[in-house]
Order: structure tokens, then sequence, then C-alpha cells
């Protein structure tokens, strides 16, 4: 694989992602890395469950009590569209336009800047009614699920940023097409896990 | 492995093909996404209009089901060729996933 | 860097294994380390034995029991025989399928440090103020209740190794799915290859409940959240079954790549090819999958009520088929084969019925009304250690001696080996058979002491005599090891004669990129095929002699992980209080580990070529030890 090697979209092959050696070898190994996480987040679900409205007796919260589902909504939509973005962005990267998947990836990380922001006041907003990390089994489990989907959109975010900055002036090429699609493979999950986030812990959490 | 990206030109109608094929298969996730939408304003509105519990919670559950295999099959390709091991893989994620919650929901306070 | 060995000062060789991405050298770290952990486990044994060599003992204090049994657990598990056998899967794994190296070696780097300086944290907690004193499984009642910092070095330092491993695991995966060489299909890997990719495919997904769990008992000990604080709310069982949704796979993943030395083993000292190939391989993938669903048996009496115990039972008793599969396959390998007894042979012979007393004892305590008798007792120690040692520790054993050429290009004295292996064999009977009856008398496990009225003190003091042999036959090994090293004869290709495949077709040790040529596989036992066809070369190859891509060496991995062992002690001393110090520390050494990361994914790496010319000069001159 040469790194300097320029392709024109009619030279760019169909599946640039796992056209050379190391393209599919990361492919695999990120695939079976969602695995892995799959049933992290799975761990980490099973216990929220657990521990829902679980704490010291007297304690004044409940999912039913507390979540706000305009926000969630608001989030959600927010994170589905990016979702739909970085899909429009792997559509020029197999295109091979360079310019108009920075475009997308642009808007997808804005998109994921906005969700992460409305996760932070939403968080912010629960520590100011007394709902802190320690207040109870409920708020730890609550916390560390909903944190650790925050900590993976943070680091999403962070990934898109370095690898449109690293290769803003290079474009694309065999060894920089695999690291993009992977990116947007971890945005996809990441967006798989809120479905789950929205549904479990906020939907079924307001009804009771 | 020095050898393995072999460059092949596309000749100007197998380039149209494939343009085509990529902007058809837009299309398709295009749609794709407005079901996602769709099925998240079904959960939504179901909660808000207040139906019984009984009804609301396996439904959401199934579109949250439904959704995620939205994403893994059009947004995540993972039908595509060269998926199988890891498809594999990801299955064997979910079963083990699947046992450990369904452990944790029910023998945890036994 | 240039293919032509030279020699090399001290200094430059410390650097180089430092920053290798070679599995080969990554092997040989892992073999150095998980041996090293694999003496103060044994240390850690013999202290334990000594204390109950007699009724009453005061050798040890409660206290310092509880901190030396459960460093000698984890030890053992986590620092010992994975490594170990991390190294075997490193060394032989790729070279069995044609590969130049695994995926990706810079990952394969990053996770044996991270395992070494996780190893280093949990053992500093000796020097620190205690070890961890939960037992080895660190239940979240008694672990809470732990004063001092012990535990959350278990924590943290497991958290650490236990990334390396996942990495680890992912690395062979994806090797073993994608760099196969070709005609290496599936249901042509030798089995020692197919069992480094169920335990792999086990590691990773039996690893995220443990660090979920891991990070749950930090944050509750550290940062004051309650997921297991009853009176907050939290429950104590769920860190259990987390521990154990992990643990029961963890004995596959010990269990399975043994099986898998084993498996070669018979094979290779039979002369004969394996009975029953496509069986061995779906017990394997069999076994992994009923791995996941029975790890309640470990919690029987904690009252998960009948269903579920009925439920788990059953489950655990089926895993005794695939395995009963396998020992009936082995027995039928060696039926009618011209055997020759070599040490790899001897150990493999003994491990069949060691291993089956350690499986039959298992089946009984899968009846869970059975088990409310046996829970916590002696019986108990007896059947893992049946298990780990008669199975896990006796494959580590042979699989040393039967690589140590492929390794280091010289055999360890068969002899020696002998001697090693009649000691370990008649100690480990010595020590372990009896605890089944101390069990059954009644002998709790984890105490540290017992009085001289309850009839345990002949059983004990025989227990410990075998202990003591066990140790004198590790210490013949380490003899061994020196006498062996020091008289350095090399050895050629297939030091046993009787290699089957392909690591044996290639010099010992290989050159640093294996293979020269890419070779052609074209049946099961590859190198066994081109022997019967009179083939000198011992492979017939898929390409001709080309330039050979290879990675560039890296202190990245290195670095990586000291930042994280840096920043363990600032999250460990993080809510003292008196140790303003500790935030500083933590984002220290999160910024090391964080920056390094920067810096590896925005330099290019695109490592560099060998060249024809190189190989062909390489291949002439006989200087196959890497450079």
């Amino acid at each position: 694989m040469d790194i300097n090697q320029k392709y024109t979209p009619q030279s760019w092959p169909d599946h640039p992602e796992t056209a050379t050696m190391e393209g599919k070898n990361k492919f695999i190994g990120f695939w079976l890395l969602l695995a892995a996480e799959t049933v992290t987040f799975a761990t980490l679900f099973a216990t929220y469950l657990a521990l829902k409205d679980k704490g010291p007796s007297g304690m004044e919260f409940s999912a039913a009590g507390l979540f706000e589902l305009p926000l969630v909504f608001a989030m959600t939509m927010i994170l589905l569209t990016s979702s739909l973005t970085s899909v429009y962005a792997m559509y020029h990267m197999k295109n091979h336009n360079f310019k108009a998947m920075q475009a997308w990836l642009g808007i997808t990380v804005l998109l994921g800047a906005t969700f992460l922001g409305l996760e932070i006041y939403e968080f912010n907003h629960y520590l100011h009614l007394g709902f802190g990390f320690t207040n109870s089994a409920f708020s730890s489990a609550f916390y560390v699920l909903v944190g650790t989907h925050g900590a993976h959109v943070l680091f999403g975010l962070s990934w898109f940023i370095a690898l449109m900055l690293r290769n803003a002036k290079r474009g694309l090429n065999m060894y920089n097409a695999p690291k993009f699609y992977l990116a947007s493979l971890y945005w996809h999950f990441i967006d798989v896990v809120w479905v789950f986030i929205f549904t479990v812990v906020y939907l079924m959490g307001v009804i009771g | 492995m020095a050898h393995d990206t072999h460059i092949h030109v596309r000749t100007q109608s197998e380039f149209e093909y494939a343009k085509k094929k990529r902007a058809d298969e837009m299309k398709g996730h295009l749609a794709t996404f407005a079901i996602m939408i769709f099925l998240t304003l079904i959960a939504f509105t179901m909660v808000a209009a207040g139906f019984s519990t009984y009804l609301i919670v396996p439904i959401i559950l199934l579109m949250a089901g439904i959704q995620v295999i939205l994403q893994l099959y059009y947004f995540m390709h993972l039908s595509g060729k060269g998926h199988g091991m890891v498809a594999f893989f990801l299955f064997c994620g979910i079963f083990v996933a699947f046992i450990t919650v369904l452990a944790l929901v029910t023998i945890v306070w036994w | 860097m240039s293919s032509i060995a030279q020699k090399k000062g001290f200094g430059a060789t410390i650097w180089d294994f430092m920053t290798t991405v070679d599995h080969k050298k990554i092997a040989i770290l892992y073999l150095i380390s998980g041996g090293f952990f694999f003496l103060v486990g044994g240390i850690e044994a013999m202290l334990i034995r000594i204390q109950l060599a007699k009724a009453g003992n005061d050798f040890l204090s409660a206290g310092l029991y509880n901190e030396i049994i459960t460093m000698h657990g984890t030890t053992m598990i986590f620092l010992a025989s994975m490594p170990l056998l991390l190294a075997f899967m490193n060394a032989i794994m790729p070279l069995q399928i044609g590969a130049r190296d695994v995926a990706f070696p810079f990952l394969n780097s990053l996770g044996f440090w991270l395992f070494f300086f996780g190893g280093i944290f949990l053992n500093l907690s000796w020097f620190m103020g205690g070890a961890p004193d939960a037992g080895w499984t660190n239940y979240a009642s008694l672990a809470l209740a732990s004063e001092g910092h012990g535990i959350d070095f278990y924590t943290l330092g497991l958290t650490i190794s236990g990334f390396g491993t996942l990495i680890a695991g992912i690395n062979f995966l994806v090797t073993i799915i994608n760099m196969r060489a070709p005609g290496m299909t599936y249901m042509r890997m030798p089995l020692f290859t197919w069992t480094t990719f169920v335990a792999s495919a086990l590691i990773l997904l039996a690893f995220p409940p443990l660090t979920v769990g891991l990070f749950f008992m930090i944050f509750d000990r550290l940062f004051n959240s309650s997921f297991f604080v009853v009176e907050m709310g939290g429950n104590t069982i769920i860190w259990e079954h987390l521990f154990w949704i992990f643990g029961h796979p963890e004995v596959y993943i010990l269990i399975l790549p043994a099986f898998g030395i084993f498996s070669e083993i018979f094979a290779i000292f039979s002369r004969k090819r394996l009975f029953g190939y496509t069986a061995l391989v779906f017990a394997t993938i069999l076994i992994g999958f009923y791995g996941f669903m029975v790890w309640a048996h470990h919690m029987f009496t904690v009252g998960l009520g009948p269903t579920a115990n009925a439920v788990f039972a059953l489950a655990t008793m089926i895993i005794a088929v695939p395995t009963g599969i396998k020992i009936f396959n082995w027995l039928l390998t060696i039926w009618g084969g011209s055997i020759s007894f070599t040490v790899p042979m001897i150990y493999a012979v003994a491990f069949i019925p060691s291993f089956v007393a350690g499986g039959v004892t298992g089946v009984m305590q899968a009846i869970a009304p059975l088990d409310y008798q046996l829970h916590d007792s002696y019986f108990i120690v007896a059947h893992f250690h049946y298990v780990i040692v008669g199975g896990v520790v006796l494959g580590i054993l042979a699989g040393t001696h039967l690589y140590w050429p492929k390794m280091f290009g010289t055999m360890l004295s068969e002899k020696l080996g002998k001697w090693t292996f009649w000691f370990f064999f008649i100690g480990f009977h010595l020590t372990f058979f009896i605890q089944h009856f101390l069990g059954l008398m009644g002998m709790p496990r984890r105490v540290y002491t017992f009085g001289a009225d309850q009839g345990w003190d002949l059983f004990n003091a025989i227990s410990s005599a075998g202990a003591v042999f066990m140790a004198i036959g590790v210490i013949i090994l380490l003899v061994n090891v020196v006498m062996t090293t020091i008289k350095n004869e090399r050895v050629g290709n297939d030091p046993w004669g009787d290699g089957r495949t392909l690591e044996w077709a290639i010099p010992s040790p290989p050159p640093f990129y294996n293979f020269a040529q890419t070779p052609l596989v074209r049946g099961l036992d590859t190198f066994w095929i081109e022997k019967m066809d009179g083939n000198k070369k011992g492979m017939i190859f898929a390409e001709p002699l080309g330039d050979i891509h290879m990675p560039n060496n890296s202190i990245i991995p290195f670095v990586i992980s000291l930042g994280m062992f840096i920043a363990s002690f600032g999250a460990l001393y993080f809510l003292d209080g008196d140790k303003p110090w500790a935030l500083a520390v933590l984002i220290i050494g999160l910024l090391i580990t964080f920056g390094s990361m920067l810096v590896r994914s925005l330099k290019d790496d695109l490592g560099f070529y060998i060249t024809k010319e190189e190989l062909l000069e390489d291949a002439k001159g006989g200087k196959t030890d890497g450079h």
C-alpha cells in the first residue's frame, strides 16, 4: 500500500475500507470490538434495570418523577439525524468526493456536539435537583449507563475531528479510507445504544 | 504485503453504473431514516398519550429492536459481502448480552 | 533497520524488547513475565501450605493469610496461567497458519505492556499498605468492608491487565480470520489454532462484564457510588453475577488452549493424524458456547431459587459431553500409534486421568443439592486445582517443553524434564487428592488454621508435603532452563522429528518475517503431507520471492501502558483527603496515555520493506535469528 498513491473517482475501488489487508484487518477487528461493546452496554443496562428506583429508604427520586421527555425527544432526533449525515459522508467517501465527505462529517460533528451539550445540561439539571452520582444505587446506575454513552459520543467526536484535521490537506487514500469508515461505524453504534437508552431508560422510566 | 492493492481503473460505463448504484442505495438509506424517525415518533407518542404500561412496553421494545436492525443492516451494511464472520460474532455478543440482561432482571432480587 | 543479524549490547537488547512488535519476541516477554508471576504465585502457595501443615500454626496471621490466598488465586489465574498461554498463542499460532505476524503487531505489544503494568501494579500492593484480602472472587460485601487500599489495587490492576487481554483476544481473532495462508481453510487449521480462536472469542465476550464489574467496584470504593451498597439500594449479588459471567468462561479461556497443546502433542508423538479432528473442533466450539450459560453454578447457595438452580445445573452437566468427546478422541489418537514417550507426551498422558478426575468432581458439584454440602469446603479447592493444575498447568509445562526449541532454538533436557514431571505430578496428586477428603470431613476453604481436635492434621500434613514435591519439580525446571541456555545446542527446523504443522517447517527460532515466501496449504497437517511427498523444502509456496512489508518497532505501547499505571495511583489515592497530589497524578497519567495515543494516530507509521536481496542473503548466510 502506497500512501502517496493518488486516486480518481474512476480508480477508487467499490469498498475502499476493505481493499487492503490492513483495512480488512481493521474492519474485522473493529466489528469484534463492537461485539464486545455490545456486551459492555448490556451489562450496564442489566445493572440499571436491576437497580432502577432503588435507593435508601425514603428516597425522593424515581424515574417516573425525574425524567422529562421533551429534552430526550430533541436529543434523540439530533442523534438519529447525525447518524444519517454520517451515512451521507460515507456515500461521498465511496464516490471519492473528499470535500463533500468532510462537509457532511462536519455537520455530523456539530449535531453530535449539540447532543452532548444537551446531555450535559440534563445532568446539570438533575444535579441541581439533588440527584447526584452518590445519591442512591439508582443514581449511580443511571449516571454510569448514560454517562458511558456520553463518553462514547465524546470519543466519537474527537475521532471524527482528529481524522478531519489530519487528512484535510491530503485527501482520501487507501490508508485513511478505512479509518473514516470505522469512525462512522462507531457513530452508528453509538446511535444503536441510544435507541435502547431512550426506550429503556427514559420511555420505560416515565411510565414507571 | 507489497502487492495486495491492484489499481483498477474502471471504464466510463462501469463507473456510471457504480455511481448510479450508490445513489440508489443512498435513496434507500433516506427511506430507512424516515422509517426510523417514524418509529421513534410512535414510541414517544404512545408514552405521551398514556396508554397502558403492558401495551406500551412490548411495543416500544419491539420498535427499538426494529430500529437497531435497520441501523445494523442498512446503515452499517451488516449483510454486505465479507461480513459473515463479524455478523456471527456480533450475534454471539447479542446472545451474551441477552442472557446477562435476563439474569440481572430476574434472579438478583429473588 | 535491516534483516542482517547483529551483535547487540545489553541495553540495546532491552530497548529492542521494549519496542518490539514481533509476535515471537512478545511471546518471550509473556513467557518471562508469566513465568515470574507463576513463581510469585507458587511462593504464595508454599506459604499457605506451610501455615496449614499443622494444627494451630501461627506462621502467618489471619489477615496476612487472607491476603496471601487472595493474591495466590489472582496471580495464578490472571498473571501466570493466562500470560503463559498467551505466550504460546503468540509464538506458535501465526506460524501454524502461515502468517508473517499477527493482524495488529502494535496492539499486540500494547496488550502485553498493559498486562505487565497491571500485574506489577497489583503486586505493588504488598509494599504499599497491604494486598487485597477478599479472595480472588472479591465478593462485594467483603470487598467493600475491606480497609486500606488492597482491594483498590486489585480492581485497578485487573482493569488494566484486562484491557491488555481483551486487545490480545481481538488480535488473535482477526489474525485467524484474515491472515491464514492460501489453502488454510478453517477445517485445515491445527487444533491449537482452533482452541486459540475459541478462547479468544471467549475473551472477547467475557472480559467486558468483568471490566464493568470492576468499574462498579472502583466507583463504589473510591468515588462513593452505591452499586453494591445495600443501605443505598444497591445489591451485592450483582457483583457475583458479573464476576461469574466472566469467571466461568475464563475457566475455558484457560483450559481450551491447554487442550490445543495436548492435541498437538498426541498427534506428534503418536505419529498419527488426530482421531476425529472434526469432532474435536466442534467439541471446542460447543464448550465455548455452553461456557456462557453455566456461571450460576458457582452461586447455587446464594438462593437463586430451585428453577434457576435446576437450569444451571443441567447446563453444567451438558458441558461434560463435548469434554468427554475430546477425551475419547485423544485416547483413540494414541491407540495404535507409534508412540514415543518424550517429556511433552508424558505430560499429555498424565493429563488425561488427572483432568478427568477434576471433571468428574465438577459434575458432582453440578448437582445443586450436593453442592450445598460441598460449597466452600476443601472439596471445591481440590476440584478446581485438579482442573487448573491437572489441566492448564500440565498443559503449560508440556507446551514449554514442546515449543521451547521453536521459541529459542535449543532443546530442554529430556532427562531433567522427566525429573520435573515426576516430582510435579506426584506432588500434585499428593497435595490435592487428599483435599477431597478434607472437604468431605468438613474442612472449610479459606480458613487460616484449624484445631488439633478436628482430625484434619494428618491429611493437611500430607497435602503440604506434596506441595514441597511440586516446588522441587519447578526448581528442577528452572535448572533445566538455565543449563539448556548455557549449553545452547542449536537445533534444526523439526527438532522432534515428527512435526506435523507449519511451524516445524521453518527454522528454530524462525526469522523475524517467519516465511520468506507464504506457504500454500494442501491439507490438514501441512508439513506432514509435504514430508510424506518427499518435499525437502517442507512446504510449497503460494508466491514468488519478493519484498516483504514489516511493521516498525515502537515505544508508544509501553508509554500508553505506563500512563495508565501512573493514572491508577492517582485514582487509588483520590479520596484519601491527605493526598492532594492524587488528582494531579491521575490527570498526568491520563494525559500521557491519551497523548501518546494521539501521537500514534497523527504520525503515519507505514512500516518498512525487506528487499528480496536481503531475503536471499539471509537464506544463504543462515542468519535467521532476527535483527
